[in-house]
């Protein structure tokens, strides 16, 4: 905390001006990849403040977020040029800024000016630690101390998904999402999607696994996953499943529901809900996680797949033709 | 021997720095995509590989200087592939314009 090395200099001076950059960059995509720059120096930020954890949640966060961006600005580069035509008045520019100010002046404040000493709750959550059979107090605190909060944003993502599905044509609901897959067997892609899946799942438990002592997670695990899966399916290897699939919508769920009934378990043999019975912490949050990580991987490559974008079945191809609705069939 | 291991990493590391510079430098000034391409990868390769030679010394165990050579063989993995993605879409786009 004492001083600033060159290192730190060197970050704070290059976070800002890749985000002066990317707010003033007029093409979108190229604005995608100043973000994606600025997360992952974002990530090394956090890696400098010791907070490894965040540093992991941030570069998946800032990867997935950079994929959804980029998809956005390829699909919204036809009208480009005719957006960018349509500038607001000079007032309206001038009250975003304030208000943009505002918020920024707002949280400056409440960083830079805080109470003294900072109202910190690290020693109790360090006390409790060994209540929790786990080595590591974040992972404590997400799945303890404050589990409730981690449950919310599990159904959180699961809202995300039906949101995306909600956008699909009613022709096309229950099909597959995406492009219909091309295999194309001599690209360098496909040999990176054949060769790195292996050794992406495994570091993907590991970082699950590892979880309980050291920075890693279920988000951090399942985020390795989904990428894993992104990028066979970019390379044409595998196929999106049917909306419709019953696997697939049990794996969206598979964290909620695990994570309520051990909730609500906690009201008959714990002192209530989400409370964890004495002795059975680590087992309980070890399931808890492993079907949260299925459940991130799975929502994840979700999210980036997109709503169903092909007809559900031969018979409804026809329909869906009829509609002229042929986006996805090449 | 400290000592001897100490300029050994000093000197790779440097090598390596020198490798990342000269790819930066090719990034910004060399004229199409196939050669900034080419630029990046060797600072990938031989950059990298420069640092965690010369950071093998430093670490305590094998494990972290297993892991250590594990980061740069996926680096040179994926900066491999996507090179040659790049190249490909590059060479496409121009034939068809």
């Amino acid at each position: 905390m004492s001083g600033l090395g060159f290192v730190e200099v060197g970050l704070v001076v290059l976070v800002l001006a890749v985000a002066i950059w990317t707010n003033l960059a007029r093409a979108s995509f190229a604005a995608a990849v100043g973000f994606i720059a600025f997360g992952l120096l974002l990530a090394l930020v956090w890696v400098r403040l010791d907070a490894v954890d965040v540093a992991l949640t941030e570069a998946a966060v800032g990867a997935i977020t950079g994929v959804l961006l980029l998809s956005a600005a390829a699909r919204m580069r036809p009208s480009e040029g005719a957006a960018l035509l349509e500038r607001p008045g000079a007032a309206m520019r001038g009250l975003i800024a304030v208000l943009c100010a505002a918020v920024s002046v707002g949280v400056a404040f409440v960083v830079l000016l805080p109470a003294d000493p900072a109202p910190t709750l690290a020693p109790a959550a360090a006390a409790n630690l060994h209540a929790t059979g786990m080595g590591n107090p974040v992972t404590a605190v997400l799945m303890a101390y404050r589990a409730i909060d981690t449950l919310l944003e599990k159904i959180v993502l699961l809202v995300a998904v039906v949101a995306v599905w909600s956008m699909a044509p009613d022709s096309m609901w229950g099909g597959r999402p995406g492009l219909t897959p091309v295999r194309q067997d001599n690209e360098a892609l496909a040999f990176l999607a054949r060769l790195l899946p292996p050794i992406g799942v495994v570091v993907g438990i590991y970082l699950l696994w590892n979880g309980a002592d050291e920075p890693g997670g279920a988000f951090q695990g399942g985020a390795i996953l989904a990428a894993m899966w992104i990028l066979a399916r970019m390379a044409g290897l595998v196929d999106a499943p049917a909306v419709s699939r019953v696997s697939l919508r049990a794996g969206l769920v598979a964290g909620p529901v695990v994570f309520l009934a051990a909730g609500f378990a906690g009201i008959a043999l714990a002192e209530g809900f989400l409370a964890y019975p004495a002795g059975w912490e680590k087992p309980v949050i070890i399931v808890i996680e492993t079907a949260m990580t299925l459940t991130v991987a799975v929502t994840l490559a979700m999210l980036l797949e997109g709503p169903p974008a092909r007809a559900p079945s031969p018979s409804l191809r026809s329909t869906a033709a009829a509609h002229g609705a042929t986006r996805g069939d090449r | 021997m400290n000592l001897v291991l100490d300029i050994f990493t000093i000197v790779a590391v440097t090598a390596g720095a020198f490798f990342f510079l000269a790819g930066s430098v090719g990034l910004l000034r060399f004229p199409d995509v196939f050669s900034r391409v080419h630029a990046l990868t060797k600072a990938d390769n031989l950059g990298l590989g420069l640092i965690v030679l010369g950071l093998l010394p430093q670490v305590g165990g094998l494990l972290g200087a297993a892991k250590l050579v594990a980061i740069w063989l996926l680096v040179q993995l994926a900066g491999t592939a996507v090179a040659q993605v790049l190249a490909r879409f590059a060479r496409r786009t121009s034939d068809s314009t």
